[in-house]
């Protein structure tokens, strides 16, 4: 608990001290930790690989971004929508596709993604497409405050993440957190020793869509866009890529794999249009040769204690 | 009847692709995530083999069909010692790592290739037309109606098609190379036991299921573009074949090519191309859901 607590320190302390370019890098950052943070929840501690969390992050950024636009819902409501719809899309793809394992759950939940990509494409005169839209400045204040300011903005990202990044740590620690790992390591003898697998890992695959959404409700209200390309393939490969590099099953590794993978890409892009080609062989190189990422690496080697 | 012989030529490049990923997943259980950049490598070497070359052609047409495939192979019996063997083939880093080799083919080809769509010159292209037959005033009659024909070029990839797919299953089950292959699929530890070089067999299923889909690819040139993005919907697509003619099943895998290829054409007349995207991937999610052995598997025992 000391260390997450530290780690958040951290990030305050970073706002007073990093240059303006970089606050606002970092206000992304945590935003995108959260979704690395609700898949490593699924990946990381309940050992099921989904290749469609894209569809959850989406789910929180349109139903945040459409009772805005369409309902005129204040930032409350809307965003507690958005949480809704990914939780309960999250309860639907769960009830169908956990009936499969292993390979045939990747592509499921791939292409269930996909499907829902392919709907808000249908819906395009309400979501505009791939173009996306705006959400307007007056409609993104929050208690009197507006969250369009690059201060705001950062304070209102971390306590959001803190929330989060507490509440994950705290949940993974109960025995809800040690009947997941449980499953992870084995399944079959999890259920012998008499869990619920199936129930465990519905519930696992819904709080980490909720945590999914709630990303996508803060990146649509804190950067005011919302578009179908969050929902793309590639919006479901970031987060695994995320964790991989940071960690799979640690608290911190998914924040880690973030900042690493954000400074990577943006440094690279400043050279060439294929910066995709460093995630493909980030990807290639970490399954090689570090399949527990940055800090589980340290945690194995090191530091036994790393939460 | 125009619809089904366009129905036919997409069928018969699905076919190949879809051959490709399912040989590579019924002998090594891997799903080559990556399989559709493979497609798109070997359009794109089509291209640089024929501008390359020059000439007639027919003469650079021919060359590629030759050096594309194998070529292709190569590289991806390369990326299978380099990437595949070192993580064991563990079903999830293995998509992890495809994954990887995805990016890294498609975002190599656009800094080599460019972000331009180029075609590739179709070796023959004469149109033919087709007989119709009606009862007309004078009874049973021929007529050759305009807009019934296709291209000598279109008819050659439906029968290349089959040649290829013929040539496959003498291989699988006539030869010793086949034999081999059956074996390690069946039960890889008791082939090793039993003297069959595993590894080396996987690289070369591995290279054996790429060259398919860069064949597909270089058939498909002539009518397609070669562009870095186009392996999207040849992989989509592949895999839905795959899935709804069961993993790994070789029969299953022609049969469900021949029904996506014509439905393809037929789905997008009653609907909209993305309602008809919409419900084509869904329906292929649930038949995963409730048949994971797809509708011509076996359970698993």
């Amino acid at each position: 608990m000391t260390l997450h607590i530290a780690v958040l320190v951290v990030l305050l302390g970073l706002f007073f001290v990093l240059p303006a370019y970089h606050v606002g890098a970092f206000s992304r950052i945590m935003v995108l930790a959260i979704y690395a943070m609700g898949y490593n929840l699924l990946f990381g501690y309940t050992g099921l690989l989904s290749l469609g969390h894209a569809m959850f992050f989406a789910a929180g950024m349109y139903g945040f971004g459409l009772t805005v636009n369409l309902f005129g819902f204040s930032v409350a409501p809307a965003f507690l929508t958005g949480i809704i719809a990914a939780a309960a899309l999250a309860l639907i793809v769960g009830y169908l596709a956990l009936r499969t394992a292993g390979v045939a759950f990747m592509i499921v939940t791939l292409m269930f993604a996909q499907t829902v990509y392919l709907v808000i494409l249908y819906f395009g005169e309400y979501t505009r497409g791939d173009e996306g839209f705006v959400v307007q400045q007056a409609q993104r204040s929050f208690a009197g405050i507006d969250l369009t300011g690059e201060t705001e903005r950062y304070f209102a990202a971390l306590i959001l993440f803190a929330i989060c990044f507490l509440a994950v740590a705290k949940l993974v620690q109960m025995p809800f957190g040690k009947r997941l790992v449980a499953i992870r390591e084995n399944e079959e003898r999890a259920r012998m020793l008499g869990y619920d697998a199936a129930k465990l890992k519905l519930h696992a695959l819904i709080i980490s869509g909720a945590v999914s959404g709630i990303a996508g409700a803060t990146y649509g209200l804190l950067f005011g866009y919302v578009g179908a390309s969050f929902s793309t393939v590639q919006y479901s490969i970031f987060p695994l890529l995320w964790v991989l590099l940071g960690g799979a099953g640690t608290t911190i590794g998914p924040l880690i794999g973030v900042i690493f993978m954000f400074y990577l890409i943006d440094i690279s892009s400043g050279y060439t249009d294929a910066y995709l080609l460093i995630a493909g062989v980030a990807l290639v190189l970490l399954t090689l040769f570090a399949p527990l990422g940055l800090v589980g690496t340290l945690r194995k080697r090191a530091f036994p204690w790393l939460p | 009847m125009l619809a089904s012989l366009e129905g036919a030529v997409i069928s018969a490049i699905l076919v190949l692709t879809a051959m490709g990923l399912s040989i590579v997943f019924g002998v090594m259980r891997v799903v080559n995530v990556a399989h559709g950049e493979f497609f798109m490598l070997g359009a794109v070497l089509a291209w640089v083999v024929t501008t390359t070359l020059g000439g007639h052609p027919v003469f650079g047409f021919v060359a590629a069909l030759i050096v594309v495939p194998v070529l292709v192979g190569c590289i991806a019996a390369g990326a299978d010692r380099l990437i595949l063997k070192r993580v064991n083939y563990d079903p999830d880093r293995t998509i992890v790592a495809t994954i990887g080799m995805l990016y890294i083919i498609q975002q190599a080809t656009l800094m080599t290739y460019g972000p331009e769509a180029r075609p590739v010159e179709a070796p023959f292209n004469t149109r033919l037309s087709l007989p119709w037959f009606e009862f007309g005033d004078e009874g049973f009659q021929m007529i050759w109606p305009w807009g019934l024909s296709i291209t000598s070029y279109k008819l050659f990839v439906i029968f290349a098609a089959i040649a290829v797919l013929i040539a496959l299953w003498i291989v699988l089950t006539r030869t010793k190379i086949g034999l081999i292959m059956r074996a390690t699929q069946q039960d890889s530890d008791t082939a090793q036991a039993f003297g069959v070089p595993v590894g080396k067999v996987y690289s070369w299923v591995f290279g054996l299921g790429a060259g398919l889909a860069a064949l597909g690819a270089v058939l498909v040139v002539p009518i397609q573009q070669a562009h870095y993005l186009m392996g999207g919907d040849p992989l989509l697509l592949a895999f839905i074949v795959v899935i709804i003619g069961g993993l790994g099943s070789l029969p299953g895998t022609v049969i469900a090519a021949l029904l996506i290829g014509m439905s393809d054409g037929i789905i997008s007349v009653f609907f909209s191309p993305t309602l008809a995207k919409i419900i084509a991937t869904f329906l292929v999610a649930m038949v995963l859901v409730f048949r994971p052995q797809g509708l011509l598997g076996r359970a698993p025992s």
